[in-house]
């Protein structure tokens, strides 16, 4: 299979005004990925199936991914006068990246036996604007895992034939899956807690009893 | 009705007269005849599938009669782990079962919610909805502590009085034999638990 560099010049060769960004992956995995715009997702998606080279016809995963607002910290080297004589100095700029939402489709060829080429889209914000172009339309497995997608990250997906929550009931309200949910308070009965449910439990705990001196005595008075 | 002294109880028998009371009677009938309700949630539902073929065989205990209708079966076996969205079904599957019914919690999940405890959709135990009888611990349990359970459940029965102070709950009209069914929530089940049927054990700090 020809190298993620060249599908993406191929891709963006394809589709007029499309654009694409390779994700890199810092892990061992080293598995890179690619980013693709939410305007051209649909046609980008069509070359990926359909380029005989490619013939990326099995969408065999789909998932989410949440990303809270975070800082990045940049350090630089900028050449300053201190004392009339110039230094070196770092500088640290902070930018604040606001959180985002995520969807991960990783791409194999049953004719070619090759893959995977994973796909990314992104979401504008993790509120209003977590909405993307459903790809349902070009892989029909992407449905249910779209619809589950939706029930535990909340995006939703433009184009899909039934957006329901799959796994929740349809009365829930929150998105499980992303990392600010807030469990409900059922810690009343924890019988082996440890860490954060130690914590929880704790709180549900009776009080330890007034301490009326009798605990200073010890056994040689 | 009435107790009959165990050592003439003995001597009649061995002069070939049988004695026993209608109570006796009564829970000898109904601990050998349990009809089961079929249904599973998990992979504890095989070990009770298991424990219900040739081979460990719960007919020789007399519980081999699965029903798929909750109205002619006694013994409802939780066996797996209660989503948070099926426990209203098996409230209701509960509800509509007739008295006296019993209630086996079979495995970890289903006595607390075993590994999936800390899930958002995961209830931590069937005891928080519904009276249960026994519960057997285990990932999941062999068919042994099924068996094991089931002949605990037969000497509850066999135990149970008819008449006085202390007859058994499905004789007493003030008892419940039905329970809310929890409804879903915006968050979680409303109400979380039933608390005329479940109350945390409380920590003694000394």
């Amino acid at each position: 299979m020809e190298s993620l560099e060249q599908i993406k010049t191929r891709a963006e060769a394809a589709v007029p005004g499309a654009r694409i960004d390779i994700v890199p992956n810092p892990g061992p995995a080293n598995q890179r990925s690619l980013l693709i715009d939410n305007e051209h997702a649909l046609a980008v998606a069509h070359f990926l199936r359909d380029d005989p080279a490619l013939l990326l016809d099995f969408c065999s995963n789909v998932t989410g991914v949440d990303w809270l607002d975070r800082v990045a910290k940049k350090t630089a080297k900028i050449k300053t006068v201190v004392d009339g004589v110039e230094k070196e100095v770092d500088q640290t700029t902070e930018e604040k990246i606001p959180g985002y939402l995520e969807a991960v489709y990783h791409l194999y060829s049953m004719t070619h036996k090759h893959g995977p080429v994973i796909i990314r889209m992104r979401t504008r914000d993790r509120a209003e604007g977590a909405r993307l172009p459903s790809l349902t339309a070009i892989w029909r497995s992407a449905e249910f895992q779209e619809r589950e997608i939706f029930d535990l990250y909340g995006i939703r997906f433009d184009g899909h034939p039934d957006l329901r929550r799959i796994l929740m009931w349809d009365e829930f309200e929150d998105y499980p899956m992303r990392k600010d949910y807030a469990q409900p308070d059922d810690f009343e009965w924890e019988p082996t807690p440890h860490d954060e449910v130690l914590t929880r439990a704790k709180e549900h705990y009776t009080p330890r009893p007034q301490l009326d001196g009798a605990e200073e005595i010890t056994a040689t008075d | 009705m009435s107790e009959i002294d165990e050592k003439l109880r003995a001597e009649l028998q061995r002069q070939g007269v049988w004695v026993t009371s209608m109570q006796d009677l009564y829970n000898w009938g109904r601990k050998n005849s349990i009809w089961p309700l079929q249904f599973g949630l998990a992979c504890c539902a095989i070990e009770m599938i298991a424990t219900a073929a040739s081979r460990y065989d719960i007919a020789r205990f007399g519980g081999e009669v699965f029903r798929p209708s909750p109205r002619q079966a006694d013994l409802m076996i939780v066996a797996g782990t209660v989503t948070k969205k099926m426990a209203p079904q098996i409230v209701r599957l509960y509800n509509q079962m007739a008295d006296p019914k019993y209630v086996i919690a079979m495995g970890a999940c289903a006595i607390s919610g075993g590994p999936f405890k800390q899930g958002y959709n995961v209830l931590k135990g069937i005891d928080r909805y519904i009276p249960v009888d026994v519960f057997i611990p285990g990932c999941p349990p062999r068919p042994e502590a099924l068996l094991h359970a089931f002949m605990e459940l037969q000497r509850k029965i066999d135990e149970q009085k008819l008449t006085g102070a202390q007859k058994a709950e499905h004789l007493r009209p003030e008892q419940p034999s039905e329970f809310p069914v929890p409804k879903f929530g915006e968050h979680d089940l409303e109400p979380p638990a039933n608390r005329d049927v479940f109350q945390p054990p409380k920590l003694e700090r000394v």
